[in-house]
């Protein structure tokens, strides 16, 4: 347990500092939610005046939390190959999810730098104030956040095994997470089949955690369900890693060369 | 006649060999899925803001969209040379450039008209939004020029793509500066005085504004002069792209860093 523990909290410190360094994984997943808050800021501001503004640019800043996860954690396993090291990580004595998850895990917490950039952007250019009104939940609800994020890309980087281009799935699913999880629309406004959809994903709960923390809502509730979640994405990703792995062991296709 | 088979077959032959993004697993998700959840995005965003008609969204984002396919692919085409090490190469022959590069931005234009008209459609299908057949002829001229503007701008990056190794992350950038200042989501009208007079001098703009006009119903002569402007910046930053890819040519060969990636 403390050997899983040591291995999960090294192996997430590594990948954090290499994410920051990488113009890709770093510095544009800062700089691209940035663009679409600013266009959301504007449509906001045409339609209802400066006042909207408040709880756009939170959920425009939590939005960058998946944008950081989207991309790299599906294609977590495709870079491992790219590296030669896939192999080397698969035999290895631990257990491969507790190398694959600080990689998610990873990716969500560098959209803390988003979130920040996010709320500075709002406060100096847009000159938009938070005022938190339950600070502890607020941290929370960011915290669980990242927690189901990550956990939701490990399941993606899990499910994406196979394909070489896994990075274009992850790309292709970030705009319908921005919409379905209601960030900046909210679900009542999405035709009802949407809406099963998006109670099963985790930043649906984490943003209203995150929400209701910051207006003076009941946060617990959702703060919950979206760490429950997370648990659901990880046991998920868990049992289908050890029978893709078990797979590709048997017909030799790990390295899909 | 030697100029011809560059500029066409040898434009096509780059174009195939370079651009990732034809792969189907790649094309399909990038350029035929994703702009339309762009424009669903929008859309809803601008219904939950009270802001602008469906149409509004539709049109401007699906014309937005064309930027995607020309940035990437034309910083491909070109700079993705010196990611195979072949830039040497091509830089050694005796080819005149100008066909050798602008022979690759042809299929480029296409691509980007395939996949901004294709976005219109389906984006319009989906929403309910419809077009007067009178439209459809104009319609398609100003996403062709739109393309060929978008184009003029992937050149630049091209040539900056000699030089920058993250092109990937500069082709984002561009099209998150477009996404802002172009008049997809926020009318030009909307935006500070400064955006507004940084937008005219961008690709997109006009044709943004063009196209909605069509739309609604107007003649091709009523929008001429806005077709004007938007081929005008495109001509200007094809021009400058080019100057930009030849001066790095001489750089390249001056410092012995053609290579350097």
């Amino acid at each position: 347990m403390a050997a899983g523990l040591r291995l999960l909290g090294f192996a997430w410190l590594m990948h954090v500092k290499m994410m920051s360094r990488s113009a890709f994984d770093g510095l544009l997943a800062i700089l691209w939610p940035l663009f679409f808050a600013t266009v959301a800021f504007f449509m906001f501001r045409t339609g209802h005046g400066h006042s909207a503004l408040g709880p756009i640019g939170l959920a425009a800043a939590v939005m960058g939390i998946w944008t950081a996860t989207s991309v790299p954690a599906s294609s977590a396993l495709q870079r491992e190959r790219w590296f030669g090291t896939l192999e080397l990580l698969v035999v290895a004595p631990s257990n491969f999810a507790l190398i694959l998850l600080p990689i998610t895990i990873a990716a969500s917490t560098i959209g803390l730098y988003c979130v920040a950039g996010t709320l500075l952007w709002s406060r100096f250019l847009f000159g938009i104030h938070l005022t938190v009104v339950h600070p502890l939940f607020f941290a929370l609800g960011l915290f669980a956040s990242v927690v189901t994020i990550g956990s939701l890309g490990f399941l993606m980087a899990v499910s994406f095994v196979r394909s070489r281009r896994a990075w274009s799935i992850g790309a292709v699913l970030e705009y319908p997470i921005w919409l379905v999880c209601g960030f900046l629309v909210p679900v009542s406004l999405l035709p009802a089949w949407v809406r099963p959809i998006s109670w099963a994903l985790g930043p649906t709960w984490g943003m209203r955690a995150i929400r209701e923390a910051a207006y003076g809502g009941a946060p617990l509730v959702p703060l919950l369900v979206c760490l429950a979640l997370a648990g659901v994405y990880l046991a998920l990703g868990v049992v289908m890693l050890r029978f893709f792995l078990d797979a590709a062991r048997k017909h030799a296709t790990l390295s899909l060369a | 006649m030697k100029s011809l088979r560059i500029f066409f077959l040898g434009g096509l032959m780059s174009y195939r060999a370079l651009f990732s993004f034809m792969s189907p697993a790649v094309f399909i998700p990038t350029l035929i899925v994703t702009p339309i959840f762009q424009i669903l995005l929008f859309a809803y965003i601008g219904r939950a803001a009270n802001a602008r008609s469906d149409e509004f969204y539709v049109v401007g984002n699906a014309m937005q969209y064309a930027a995607v396919p020309c940035l990437f692919a034309m910083t491909q085409t070109i700079a993705g040379e010196r990611f195979q090490q072949t830039l040497g190469y091509i830089l050694v022959s005796p080819a005149g450039r100008l066909p050798l590069f602008l022979g690759r931005s042809l299929p480029v234009i296409l691509n980007g008209f395939f996949v901004a008209g294709f976005s219109l459609i389906v984006g319009g299908l989906l929403l309910g939004v419809t077009f007067p057949v009178s439209s459809l002829l104009p319609l398609a001229l100003v996403v062709l020029v739109a393309s060929l503007s978008c184009t003029g701008l992937g050149l630049i990056n091209a040539g900056l793509g000699l030089r920058i190794r993250e092109t990937s992350v500069l082709s984002n950038i561009l099209v998150g500066i477009l996404l802002i200042f172009c008049g997809a989501n926020v009318a030009i009208s909307s935006l500070p005085h400064w955006m507004a007079q940084i937008s005219s001098w961008l690709p997109l703009t006009h044709a943004i504004e063009a196209a909605r006009t069509v739309a609604d119903g107007s003649s091709l002569t009523s929008v001429q002069g806005l077709i004007g402007r938007e081929l005008g910046v495109g001509v200007l930053y094809a021009v400058a792209g080019l100057a930009i890819i030849r001066f790095f040519e001489t750089q390249s060969r001056r410092h012995a860093s053609l290579g350097i990636a």
